[in-house]
């Protein structure tokens, strides 16, 4: 997971995989809607290659690079998982609130007496 | 910038947790309680063993030890139902109540306590009032991207079969709710 996280903290990379999103592009296209020079664009997508974000396949003269689904699924349910761990946490504090709020209210009263 | 995750939409008080750069995490969450409430609740160790243990996990706060002052240190000893204690300890190196803490945090994975070269997080938490209700954004900012890593993970490991299971329910509801 280490390997998607940092491909993905570097801007222009996690924008390669939004616009990939979209389908299957040639390294010149992604180059040209991004204003990336080619070398960049090759280096971010090597990277993205190394962490299995991404697969490229000769077509024609080009080389096309598509989204590998797998490791942005595991992503997502991973960060769920904790996300989750903290909303039943959150859930609790929830009724903690609402718990407190009364009792104040309820001293409030009591004082206005 | 990142992968932003949100659980159900238009949920009133929704969780949101999203990745920034490669070593940080951000928490967002809605309370309907005024900021002196929360951070009171937030602060307060007879408050936090209230709240801090999520039950359905199999965990709860043994004790709750927390001087919540500048240089102040505080530590949350929880335990596991199936055995074994963990705990979470740290420093307070800003507090400004109701609306800024700034602290760091060490997880101790064992009764041992702190291993010699452990690095904490430090976590920025703000609550802004509006209307009565507090809007917090907690930040968490670890020493290395293996660290964040780590502690995301950590969702994972208490009680991964019971959150699979929470999973599974909650897209059945959504499936029945897409078909009415």
């Amino acid at each position: 997971m280490v390997a998607t996280f940092a491909a993905l903290a570097e801007p222009n990379r996690f924008r390669i995989v939004e616009l990939l999103r979209a389908g299957p592009r040639p390294v010149n296209d992604i180059g040209d809607r991004l204003a990336l020079s080619q070398p960049q664009v090759s280096k971010h997508l090597r990277v993205l290659k190394e962490a299995g974000l991404v697969d490229v396949e000769p077509r024609a003269q080009q080389r096309v690079y598509e989204l590998r689904a797998k490791p942005l699924r595991e992503l997502h349910a991973w960060l769920e998982r904790y996300r989750q761990l903290w909303d039943e946490r959150f859930g609790d504090l929830d009724d903690l609130l609402e718990d407190l709020q009364t009792k104040e209210k309820r001293r409030g009263r009591k004082t206005h007496r | 910038m990142g992968a932003k995750h949100t659980g159900e939409a238009g949920a009133t008080n929704e969780t949101t947790l999203s990745l920034t750069g490669d070593r940080e995490f951000v928490i967002t969450r809605r309370f309907n309680a005024p900021a002196r409430i929360v951070f009171d609740a937030w602060t307060r160790p007879e408050l936090v063993q209230r709240w801090w243990a999520p039950k359905s996990r199999g965990v709860s706060v043994d004790s709750c030890d927390a001087e919540v002052r500048v240089g102040g240190v505080y530590r949350y000893v929880l335990r596991l139902d199936r055995g074994g204690v963990f705990a979470f300890s740290g420093t307070y190196t800003e507090v400004s109540p109701p609306s800024r803490l700034v602290y760091t945090q060490i997880f101790e994975p064992t009764a041992a306590g702190q291993q010699p070269g452990d690095l904490p997080i430090t976590i920025t938490v703000t609550f802004e009032e509006r209307d009565g209700k507090t809007y917090m954004t907690s930040r968490s900012l670890c020493p290395s991207p293996a660290v964040r890593d780590a502690i995301l993970a950590s969702g994972m490991e208490s009680g991964m079969r019971e959150t699979m299971d929470q999973l599974d329910e909650l897209a059945a509801t959504l499936g029945e709710r897409a078909a009415q």
